[in-house]
């Protein structure tokens, strides 16, 4: 017992805080996602569980990736994935700069109250808010009906509609994404122009600088790790979104992550499910190492 | 600044408005009498009804409530072990490694979490004969790895900001450094490890996607069983249910809101008291 006691006291305490959680995620985390790099190139085969390592070089087998890099529809996938995410997070930028910009204008009381508005909706369930859209969005919606009015007195009478097709379209994937993921853009871009000193503003103002070339020449330059920071928070779980395309998602274009779950589930291909992944993680780390070295760099230069 | 920033302000609104419209329509069409989901009928409180008595949904939400309270207890334990150790033991081995796991799992897209555990828990039951089947264990299993890494990230946020001085005058006054940590770090960093646990909370009780890979027949989670659902289309009952859940994780979030800007002002208040009566 004594020898316990002394252990603890003097490096177990520490072992333990480390060790424990450090345990705990090689098991579940690490080892899994290392499963995952093996299964890339096993061979699909009919047994259970659907895989074997073979092929024409013991153990590798690439037949995976070189299909995912032959058939067109896994260019396809990612590109229409990136392309959704990335048009997405422009809207999120668009809309959420302005409002971040703006929250920064009023007064502190009703700040607190304006910024606890941004981040409710992130605590409400991720689910219901893109369902929230499917009601919307649906051709019988007051929503939809008013859009239509809107568009048939706009365009031409030839054009006229009874009903917008908004539901089970890429439109629909990257509206609800902006909706879903804007709090993402808001508050980061909030934390960095909050931290802008305001007299920089007067005195541009004070030297002749109208107020859109102020925005231009200071607060704009100076709000751009925030801009990164929200763009990333935005574009890396926008791309590999699978409840979203599922949803309201056009199924004869599937977005990355219904792809890697398809292929898992449905055609039962895990090899195949693990290559899509391996190279959309490939996809998600390029983004995330130009964001940690802005994050190195700004905390550097402060 | 004296001008009011009229363009701003109008994007303000046009931005609450977005966020805020889809929400409000989903619950007044929660009173819709009409079976349609989406055409007005009437009002009514039917479908509020109709889920009080259905047992599919009371089931499932007392499955979530279960799961969540497991998971996030476990994950804000060895999440608040991890942030400690990575901010306040600088040297050890496989630190580089450990860093990464922490911060990985927060961009790993879901999808693929949900697969590997998929994965890994199906070939474990095959080899060791564990776990046989899925649910409860694996599902709680997978809410704890990718819940914890948040509580780190909340409570190495507040460690890198503490005052030490407080640690050494107790090292300095005999105390062991385990003894350090429970009587002072601990207590001071606790608003911290609270929201780090309410946290991994809703991110337990919210999650579809990891879930539906880890489960099993007959576990059947409150956001599996919507899924499933809304799958199908849009529905009164579904509008009702979001209507409630959405109420009650407002209501809790203002109510943690207003008490902890309480305790922040009455922590401020103290130091300056503290000060004061230094100087």
């Amino acid at each position: 017992m004594g020898r316990v006691r002394q252990w603890f006291d003097r490096r177990g305490w520490s072992d333990v805080i480390i060790g424990l959680p450090y345990l705990w995620l090689v098991l579940f985390f690490l080892l899994p996602f290392l499963i995952v790099i093996a299964m890339s190139v096993a061979t699909k085969t009919p047994t259970a569980p659907p895989f074997s390592f073979g092929g024409d070089v013991p153990w590798i087998n690439l037949e995976s990736y070189a299909r995912l890099f032959s058939d067109p529809l896994y260019a396809r996938a990612f590109l229409i994935s990136i392309m959704n995410a990335g048009v997405a997070t422009v809207f999120c930028l668009l809309i959420g700069y302005p409002m971040a910009l703006a929250l920064t204008r009023v007064s502190r009381g009703s700040r607190n109250v304006l910024l606890m508005l941004v981040i409710l909706p992130f605590w409400t369930s991720f689910l219901l808010r893109v369902y929230a859209w499917m009601g919307l969005m649906g051709k019988s919606s007051w929503f939809n009906a008013a859009l239509t009015d809107a568009w048939n007195w706009v365009v031409p009478v030839d054009w006229a509609v009874r009903s917008l097709p908004m539901m089970h379209s890429n439109f629909a994937v990257i509206l609800v994404m902006v909706y879903t993921y804007m709090p993402f853009m808001i508050l980061p871009l909030y934390a960095s122009l909050e931290r802008l000193d305001p007299t920089l503003d007067e005195a541009a103002l004070d030297l002749g600088s109208r107020p859109w070339q102020v925005f231009r020449d200071v607060t704009l330059p100076q709000s751009v790790p925030g801009i990164v920071a929200g763009g990333l928070l935005v574009f890396i779980p926008a791309a590999g979104e699978l409840v979203i395309p599922t949803l309201v998602g056009d199924a004869a274009a599937p977005m990355i992550g219904r792809v890697i779950s398809d292929q898992f589930t449905s055609a039962r291909d895990w090899p195949m499910a693990s290559a899509v992944a391996v190279v959309l993680l490939v996809l998600m780390v390029v983004p995330t190492m130009i964001y940690n070295r802005s994050q190195a760099r700004a905390e550097g230069g402060r | 600044m004296k001008r009011r920033p009229i363009f701003l302000l109008t994007v303000l609104a046009f931005g609450f408005a977005f966020l805020y419209v889809p929400i409000l329509s989903m619950i007044v069409y929660s009173f819709n009498a009409s079976r349609l989901a989406t055409v007005w009928g009437g009002f009514s409180t039917k479908w509020y009804a109709a889920l009080f008595r259905n047992d599919q949904v009371i089931d499932a939400l007392l499955l979530s409530l279960k799961i969540a309270l497991v998971s996030a207890t476990i994950a804000t334990i060895l999440g608040t072990m991890a942030g400690i150790a990575l901010v306040r033991m600088t040297k050890f081995r496989g630190r580089t490694l450990f860093s990464g796991m922490v911060t990985a799992p927060l961009v790993m897209p879901e999808v693929i979490t949900g697969v590997s555990m998929l994965i890994f828990f199906l070939l474990l039951g095959k080899w060791i004969g564990w776990p046989e089947q899925r649910g409860f264990t694996t599902i709680t299993l997978a809410h704890i790895t990718f819940s914890m890494v948040f509580v780190t990230t909340v409570v190495q946020a507040r460690l890198v900001q503490f005052d030490r001085a407080i640690e050494e005058a107790a090292m300095d006054l005999g105390s062991r450094p385990w003894q350090v940590l429970f009587d002072i770090t601990l207590p001071v960093i606790s608003p911290a490890i609270l929201s780090g646990w309410l946290l991994a909370f809703t991110i337990s009780l919210d999650d579809v996607v990891i879930t539906t890979f880890t489960t099993g027949p007959g576990s059947t989670t409150l956001p599996l069983l919507i899924w499933s659902k809304v799958k199908l289309g849009v529905t009164p009952d579904i509008n009702a249910l979001a209507t409630l859940m959405v109420l009650a994780v407002g209501a809790g979030v203002i109510v943690a809101g207003i008490v902890m800007n309480r305790a922040e002002a009455r922590r401020l208040a103290d130091e300056r008291m503290a000060y004061r009566t230094n100087g």
